[in-house]
């Protein structure tokens, strides 16, 4: 448990780091490493793997929205029914469920901002338990996942020094 | 122009210039490079310690601090020593905030040494002891340290070179750059062979935290050696602090008292908002400065296997950050491997005759790097070494 716990640690921030490399870093066999990553995907304590990408930068006007939704929680199943039935819908990215004035918090992407407008209304806000929702449009990313977007990287150390 | 340098003082100009200078020309002259040449954390300063730099400022703390340092600073130093190396020193007068160890150890050298009185210098080490010592007509007398004792000081070597001018014994562990560190039966070989000759030691422990085997033990906890010991280390390291130029030492009040002199009239203080840092730093760092030794823990074993691959013999480091591999099979002197290696495969890494001339057939190499630019560096030199070793 303790290495699985390390391989997911070096794995977080580095979804490319070979197995071969994070073996030589935890004094394992390369084997043995990816035997841990096969177990931890097929019983999907590692979902998957993405790729942070400034869109912008490549002049894709897309837009994202985070929608307040409240919603009339059910007998037996709480918010659960309705917050998978909303997962189901490609252009939703995130769904959480929240403490606060509202129950789920849902990412939306969209190519315009009718597209977004279209989706909650004809989609999201019929839902039989879907009381109101709250649109906020993103204006701009500052930082998403740990990088910073507009932050240039380069080493500003020294070259050489003693 | 005309020239100028009859008026330079002899002693100065007698120091040779750091060899570090002038491959740092060299390197800075080529595009592209991949530098395992730098001797400092790949880390920014955690973000939690530089926004308690700005609250400070925004507070108005922009005013001189007492010459030994913030008191809280140093309450909160003893606190940390007395943790770290099980020594107790008093923040009252026993602790000297400097900016950086450099002026630490430059304090303590022109506190105690008399011309023509000998430092006891073990090599390869930093690079500004022996300079240092020079500076107060003191006389460095290397102590050569080997990659077969993974470069621990050995005492017949320290009890050889002692003399009747023998005055003090510089500890630079863990080392920079060998990696070599001393464990408790290392030091404690010595403790005999230095009270015997009553000899004072600099113990420069700045790279303590970063001690992958076994806990740091410091001299200054055995029996006998506090009062002559004064422990050095700084926030440079351990917390990614290298440009904020804080440091500070501990020792006898006799001693720490005479350093203050030097030190109000030269500094009168180190920088209060790099004091407010500190401050932070030891409050509230400990936490990300563990997963940033962690993590340099990971890649010291990247760069030691790395090497192994490509066939170059390299003494397993044990703290700091630098490996030291041989080069000694290769046909080359340090200097001549390190600018062919940099002008055909672009790696920049640092002669071992740099830190002294007993680490010539070495280079050092610091692992404070991204891994992708370690597995690249360590293909390129793989390449460098089939083709002349071939030839």
């Amino acid at each position: 448990m303790e290495l699985e716990k390390k391989v997911l640690h070096l794995i977080e921030n580095d979804a490319r780091i070979s197995a071969k490399t994070i073996a030589v870093m935890l004094d394992e066999d390369e084997e043995k490493i990816t035997a841990i990553i096969d177990k931890l995907e097929n019983e999907k304590y590692i979902l998957g793997y993405n790729t942070i990408i400034n869109w912008e930068r490549m002049g894709n006007d897309g837009v994202t929205a985070l929608i307040d939704v409240k919603v009339t929680p059910e007998r037996e199943v709480g918010f659960s029914r309705v917050a998978e039935r909303i997962c189901r819908f490609p252009e939703v990215r995130c769904v959480y469920l929240m403490s606060g004035t509202y129950d789920l918090s849902v990412t939306v992407t969209g190519e315009t901002m009718q597209d977004v407008a279209r989706f909650v209304s004809h989609k999201l806000s019929t839902l039989d338990q879907v009381q109101s929702t709250t649109t906020h449009f993103v204006l701009k990313r500052y930082k998403q996942d740990n990088f910073v977007f507009e932050e240039p990287q380069e080493d500003k150390r020294l070259v050489v020094s003693p | 122009m005309s020239s100028m340098s009859s008026y330079i003082s002899g002693v100065v100009q007698e120091i040779p210039p750091s060899g570090i200078r002038k491959f740092f020309d060299l390197v800075t002259q080529t595009e592209g490079v991949i530098s395992l040449g730098v001797g400092e954390p790949d880390f920014v300063t955690p973000w939690h310690i530089r926004e308690a730099c700005f609250y400070s400022l925004e507070k108005g703390y922009t005013m001189y601090t007492s010459n030994l340092g913030l008191p809280e600073l140093r309450e909160e130093i003893a606190a940390y020593e007395k943790r770290k190396i099980g020594v107790s020193y008093s923040p009252v007068e026993e602790i000297l905030v400097t900016v950086g160890v450099s002026e630490a150890v430059d304090l303590a050298l022109r506190a105690l040494i008399e011309p023509g009185d000998e430092v006891l210098v073990p090599e390869p080490s930093y690079v500004s002891y022996a300079p240092g010592t020079k500076l107060v007509y003191g006389k460095p007398v290397p102590l050569l340290t080997y990659d077969a004792d993974e470069y621990r000081l050995r005492p017949d070597i320290l009890e050889k070179a002692i003399t009747p001018r023998s005055k003090v014994l510089i500890l630079p562990f863990p080392n920079n750059p060998t990696g070599g560190i001393m464990k408790a039966e290392d030091l404690q070989a010595l403790v005999d062979i230095i009270i015997k000759n009553d000899l004072i030691v600099l113990s420069d422990e700045i790279y303590a935290e970063l001690t992958y085997e076994g806990e740091h033990v410091s001299i200054a906890s055995f029996p006998g050696m506090r009062d002559r010991t004064i422990v050095f280390n700084g926030f440079s390291k351990a917390f990614a602090m290298t440009g904020w130029r804080i440091g500070y030492a501990c020792g006898h009040p006799d001693i720490i008292n005479a350093m203050n002199k030097i030190h109000q009239y030269t500094i009168m203080c180190a920088p209060i908002m790099a004091q407010m840092a500190a401050i932070e730093a030891l409050r509230h760092g400990e936490g990300e400065m563990r997963k940033m030794v962690e993590n340099y823990n990971y890649r010291r074993k990247l760069m030691l296997n790395g090497f192994r691959q490509v066939g170059l013999s390299c003494f397993e480091p044990r703290g700091a950050f630098y490996c030291f591999p041989s080069i000694k099979n290769i046909g080359m002197n340090s200097e001549d491997f390190c600018e062919k290696l940099l002008k055909e495969e672009k790696v920049a890494v640092v002669p071992g005759n740099a830190f002294g001339n007993c680490g010539e057939g070495y280079i050092r190499c610091c692992y404070a790097a991204s891994v992708a630019n370690i597995e690249e560096a360590i293909e390129r030199m793989g390449h460098f070494l089939a083709r002349h070793r071939k030839g």
